[in-house]
Formats: structure tokens, C-alpha cells, sequence
């Protein structure tokens, strides 16, 4: 059996506790070996995305180097993160803009 | 010559391949296996025993190995410690998953009849994969060729490069390899692709 000592906690930081919008990004960086359609593929399976929209991020990939795939918490981007990883996509992760 | 995958009515692919490009494939996958499984994912957290013995877990830092780097990106380019914890809670899961899905690959070969020493000419196998297979297979198509590309050294738009090596230059053989591979997982996505 055990129970909880009162434990001195930092007081977290306002910025933390805002639950508004979207405030990290999921970034995938363009690579000389995934294939257009296979990164198309993946952001249709793995997304749910329309093909419209994956051609879309894809084709940024590409011509830009950089997509930004998708957007939500600091906890939804780490798993998207880790999906783009285990499709063998180069993906990080960035706080969005603001 | 596999000419590849094709779609199969109810959903998921085809190929048929000879004894030798199944058994290439199988040599590619157990390559990869080896790779993940080998180098253990061993934490290296500085000298603090007390840290070391509460760190139940995945490794903190880049992998040393630009093949392990590549297929273990560092999700934080500019923050460290936040990069460290990643890894920790997802570099094991993902080296499971990478090495999982060649394995099946390998097993998959081996159910459709390669045999464990290919002694025999003229072998010819069908592969058929579901669609939940077919996710596997790519999965691991794509690590073989980042593996295979991070080792050659590929760069964008340098086929000239590859064209140019003399036959006898062994880079020349694996990189036909792996534009081999490229190809087999063209195919295989359009032939999942909706």
C-alpha cells in the first residue's frame, strides 16, 4: 500500500494550460528516396486525408523541402511524429506559428 | 524479372518473383532485422547511477549508425532534452515495429516457398498479400531502400552519377538493387492505392 506525499509542484506556466488551438505542428522534410506516391499513400492512410490534399502536401514536400501535415496538441503531434517514423518518413516537430 | 505487383480483386496485391529475387529480398529484410536488432537501443544517460538505474528504458541520443540515424530521425531538431524524451518512449516501439514488419516479410517469402538455401533453378513464387500486409510490405520496402540509399550516399536528382560507375564497382550492383526495390514498392502502392 501507498499514498501520495504532498509534493511541492512548480505552478505551471499560463501558456501551458491554454487549450485553444492547435499550438504544435507536425513537419515532413523532403528525402532523395521516398517515393511521391508512397508519401501521397501515407498521408491518405495514415491521415485520412483526401488524395487531393495528400498530392497537395506532398508536392510542398517536394518543391519546398517542408510540409506542415498536421496540427493539434503537444501529445497528438508527438504520435503523428511517430507514425511519419515508422513509415520511414523524415518528420519533426515545431511549435506553430504565434 | 518480377514485373512487380499488381492488384489483387479482393483487395491487396500480387507479385511473382524467381527463386533468386525472393531470395534477395529475403537477404535485404534479414539485413535490416539484424541492424535493428543488434545494436541494442541502450540508454546512455551520463554517469549519474541514480539516473541510469530509474531509466527503464529506450536510448536518449542519436544513433551513432547514419542508417539507425535516418530511420530514427530526431523529431526536435532544436530542443535537446524534449529530442531525448522522444526517443526514449518511442525509439524502442519503433525499432520492434521496423524489425516486426521485415520479419514478416521474410516469413511471408517463406510460406510462399522459398526454401531456407535456394539450391534449385527455376523456382518461381506468388506472393499475395492483403491489404494489411501490403502496409507491412511497404513499410519495410521503404527501410530497405533508406538503409540501402543512406549507404550509397544518394542525393537528389544523380542518376548521371549511378549511369557512369563501371559495371564492376559495387555500388553500381547495389544501386541497381535498389532501384529494384523502388520499383517493386511503386508497384505495390498503386496496387493498394483507391
Amino acid at each position: 500500500m501507498s499514498a501520495p506525499s504532498p509534493v511541492e509542484l512548480d505552478q505551471p506556466e499560463v501558456e501551458d494550460l491554454t487549450f485553444t488551438d492547435r499550438p504544435w505542428s507536425t513537419i515532413v522534410w523532403n528525402d532523395p528516396v521516398n517515393l511521391m506516391s508512397y508519401v501521397t499513400f501515407v498521408f491518405r492512410t495514415h491521415f485520412g486525408y483526401s488524395r487531393k490534399k495528400a498530392e497537395k502536401l506532398m508536392l510542398e514536400v517536394h518543391h519546398d523541402g517542408r510540409s506542415v501535415v498536421s496540427t493539434g496538441s503537444r501529445e497528438e503531434m508527438e504520435r503523428d511524429v511517430q507514425a511519419m517514423h515508422d513509415y520511414g518518413l523524415w518528420a519533426t516537430l515545431e511549435k506553430a506559428d504565434g | 524479372m518480377s514485373d512487380g505487383f499488381h492488384r489483387r480483386r479482393r483487395g491487396g496485391a500480387v507479385a511473382t518473383f524467381s527463386g533468386f529475387e525472393a531470395d534477395l529480398l529475403r537477404s535485404l529484410a534479414s539485413q535490416v532485422v539484424e541492424l535493428l536488432r543488434n545494436e541494442v537501443a541502450a540508454p546512455h544517460d551520463g554517469d549519474d547511477p541514480l539516473e541510469r538505474m530509474l531509466d527503464f528504458s529506450g536510448p536518449t541520443t542519436e544513433p551513432e549508425d547514419p542508417v539507425l540515424a535516418r530511420l530514427f530521425p530526431t523529431a526536435y531538431p532544436d530542443d535537446e532534452e524534449a529530442a531525448g524524451e522522444f526517443r526514449r518512449f518511442t525509439e524502442g516501439g519503433l525499432r520492434d515495429s521496423k524489425a516486426d514488419a521485415a520479419a514478416q516479410v521474410i516469413e511471408t517469402l517463406e510460406e510462399a516457398g522459398l526454401p531456407p538455401e535456394l539450391d534449385q533453378d527455376g523456382l518461381v513464387l506468388d506472393v499475395e498479400l492483403d491489404a494489411e500486409a501490403a502496409l507491412v510490405w511497404l513499410r519495410s520496402f521503404n527501410d530497405v531502400r533508406l538503409a540501402l540509399a543512406t549507404r550509397l550516399g544518394v542525393e537528389d536528382d544523380d542518376e548521371e552519377r549511378w549511369m557512369s560507375l563501371p559495371e564492376t564497382d559495387p555500388r553500381s550492383h547495389v544501386h541497381d538493387i535498389y532501384q529494384w526495390v523502388g520499383y517493386l514498392q511503386e508497384t505495390l502502392v498503386e496496387a493498394v492505392s483507391r
